[in-house]
């Protein structure tokens, strides 16, 4: 079985944002990039299910290849993902800002050249929060889909994933080929050790265009503001909690 | 211009995030009409039909729309979108599963996660876990968006739209609905509280977390939430997770208990009226957002809250 795993560079997680002055965007500039950690769990189950480990027995994957849509420092994402354990890599290269729908259409003409059996992605991207791209994928392929993954079983042909919903846990099957999308909970990716990291600089990208599968990458909506969020006012610190049950008193809430 | 809203609902009743987004829909412009889509959900569109300002329901049901899974929704959506200029999805779990399908299908962006509406094609959501606001215009034929319930006002009831039947798409698809597990409660839906409960790591087991927490909740009619860690350490369930990856909640009070205030946190209830942060380091990021800060150990400073709460006839 052969699984590709779209992974997307973002802001590191640890850092915060800065809007610039003039409202026109955010300001990436020195700031550390970093593998957006959903997409770092994707590679994680899909490295598992050649490994094994995770539930998934060894060799349920023979392949696993890692794709990104981004820019040529796109290409440190796609080695982060080889250190981890995927086989081989595939850079779409495309500069300025890709939106979902876009990315889901270059995707696709991957999945059409290489004809993966299941697709694994980051529920969501950590600097747009955007949550689409499997979901169009799937759509797009006309393939079922399960998102919020925090366990996926691969058995005949088929992926029972229990999915994290907002009353609690709900399982379901899909026919593969199909689209997962992971939650936090899949499970915990690796660090990868020096030898892996080593190693994944030796195995192989290919560099592509968005072109190369007829897609027009332009932006469809326009983003005519950046502002920072409204500042909440400077609070209090009380010294008991028969003070703080005064002033909830005092602003109505209890 | 004609606005089409799925609402959230459970077959028996609509959720009060339907309410939220018919608002959102009304600040576009134009006419509003719901999308009701299960099974045996005859009652869930007759609640529909009574929100304020909706000209008529549809009410799909069937089967296959049972469990509202993506590709049912899809199949059913898309099409109906040749009578609507706009879609609108509560960014609910069943939101954020279905939108993308559809709006793919109608070769269209999506927006997001919606926390304003500035017009017929001008909208607001935050990006980097709400760190930046951005405001966005669609001018694409067809728009499909997901808003943040909680950034709306619930329209009123007292309307009395007809309901009208469409056909629900036949399948067979290539999902199917095993099983799941459902938190059962009395307390109040998280999502929609007007008080909420966390708890953070320092509450150190689900035992903890549940000893503590659950009086103080009980108390103050509180639904209860929690920070990642606290999920992730298995002290808490999934669906309890606040945050940007988690819940978004707006409540009136939010209590945060043995939470640090991470930015992933913050993203998911920096919008409540009244934050309350119980830390035993004065040093904890949240402070810098809690309109009330109480520096101590939450295994004294709890009971005392709840004494107090008592002596105030609380
Ligand atoms: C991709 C991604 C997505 C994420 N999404 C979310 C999300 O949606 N929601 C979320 O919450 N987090 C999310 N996180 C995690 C986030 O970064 C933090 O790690 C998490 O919020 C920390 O949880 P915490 O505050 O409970 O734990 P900690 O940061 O460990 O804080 C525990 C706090 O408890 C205090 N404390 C300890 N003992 C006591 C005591 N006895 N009495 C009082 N106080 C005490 C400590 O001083 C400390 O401030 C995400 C992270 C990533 C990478």
């Amino acid at each position: 079985m052969k699984v590709l795993v779209p992974v997307k560079r973002v802001l590191d997680y640890n850092l915060k944002v800065r809007v610039k002055p003039d409202g026109s965007g955010v300001d990436l500039s020195n700031l550390k990039m970093s593998i957006n950690p959903f997409c770092e769990i994707a590679v994680e189950e899909a490295v598992r299910m050649k490994e094994g480990g995770g539930g998934h027995a060894a060799g349920a994957a023979t392949e696993v290849i890692a794709v990104s849509i981004g820019p040529d420092q796109a290409q440190e994402t796609i080695r982060n993902a080889l250190a981890i354990g995927a086989d081989r890599g595939i850079l779409v290269k495309a500069d300025g800002e890709v939106e979902p729908l876009a990315v889901a259409k270059i995707l696709k003409g991957v999945i059409d050249a290489e004809k993966p059996d299941l697709v694994i992605l980051g529920k969501q991207a950590i600097d747009d929060d955007s949550n689409q791209t499997g979901q169009m994928l799937a759509a797009l392929l006309g393939w079922p889909q399960a998102t919020f993954a925090s366990k996926v079983v691969l058995h005949g042909g088929k992926a029972t994933v229990t999915r994290e919903v907002d009353g609690g846990l709900q399982t379901i099957d899909v026919e593969l080929p199909a689209i997962i999308t992971s939650d936090l909970r899949l499970n915990e990716p690796r660090y990868a050790s020096l030898p892996n990291i080593m190693k994944a600089k030796k195995k192989p990208i290919d560099v592509k265009a968005p072109a190369d599968f007829g897609v027009d990458t332009t932006p469809r909506l326009k983003v005519v503001k950046t502002a920072e969020p409204g500042k909440r006012a400077g609070g209090v610190k009380v010294k008991s909690a028969g003070e703080l049950v005064g002033k909830l008193k005092e602003a109505g809430v209890i | 211009m004609a606005v089409l809203v799925v609402a959230e609902h459970d077959n028996a009743s609509v959720k009060d995030a339907t309410n939220k987004v018919v608002s959102a829909a009304k600040a576009m412009g134009g006419d509003v009409d719901v999308l009701v889509a299960g099974s045996n959900a005859g009652a869930a569109a007759a609640a529909a039909a009574k929100i304020e300002g909706v000209r008529k329901v549809l009410h799909a049901d069937g089967a296959t729309l049972a469990k509202q899974m993506a590709e049912p929704l899809e199949a059913l959506i898309a099409p109906l979108m040749a009578n609507y200029d706009a879609v609108l999805f509560p960014a609910s779990t069943t939101g954020k599963n279905a939108a993308p399908r559809v709006a793919a299908k109608l070769d269209v962006m999506q927006v997001s996660g919606v926390i304003g509406v500035e017009g017929a094609d001008t909208f607001v959501r935050p990006i980097y876990a709400g760190n930046a606001i951005i405001t966005v215009k669609d001018e694409q034929p067809k728009k499909v968006l997901t808003v943040q319930p909680t950034a709306f006002k619930a329209a009123g009831e007292g309307g009395g739209a007809a309901v009208e039947t469409v056909a629900a798409p036949g399948g067979p698809f290539k999902a199917a609905f095993v099983s799941e597990e459902m938190a059962k409660s009395d307390r109040p839906e998280l999502a929609s509280a007007k008080r909420v409960v966390s708890g953070g790591r320092a509450l150190g087991s689900s035992e903890e977390f549940n000893r503590v927490l659950e009086p103080l909740a009980d108390k103050l009619g509180a639904a209860v939430g929690a920070s990642r860690a606290a999920v992730d350490a298995g002290y808490a369930p999934n669906d309890y997770q606040v945050g940007q990856t988690g819940k978004v909640v707006a409540p009136e009070l939010y209590v945060a208990v043995g939470i640090s205030g991470a930015i992933q946190h913050l993203a998911g209830m920096k919008d409540s009226k009244v934050i309350v942060a119980i830390n035993k380091d004065e040093e904890a990021p949240i402070f810098q957002i809690a309109d009330y800060g109480l520096v101590a150990d939450y295994k004294a400073a709890v009971p005392e809250l709840m004494d107090e709460l008592t002596k105030a006839g609380v």
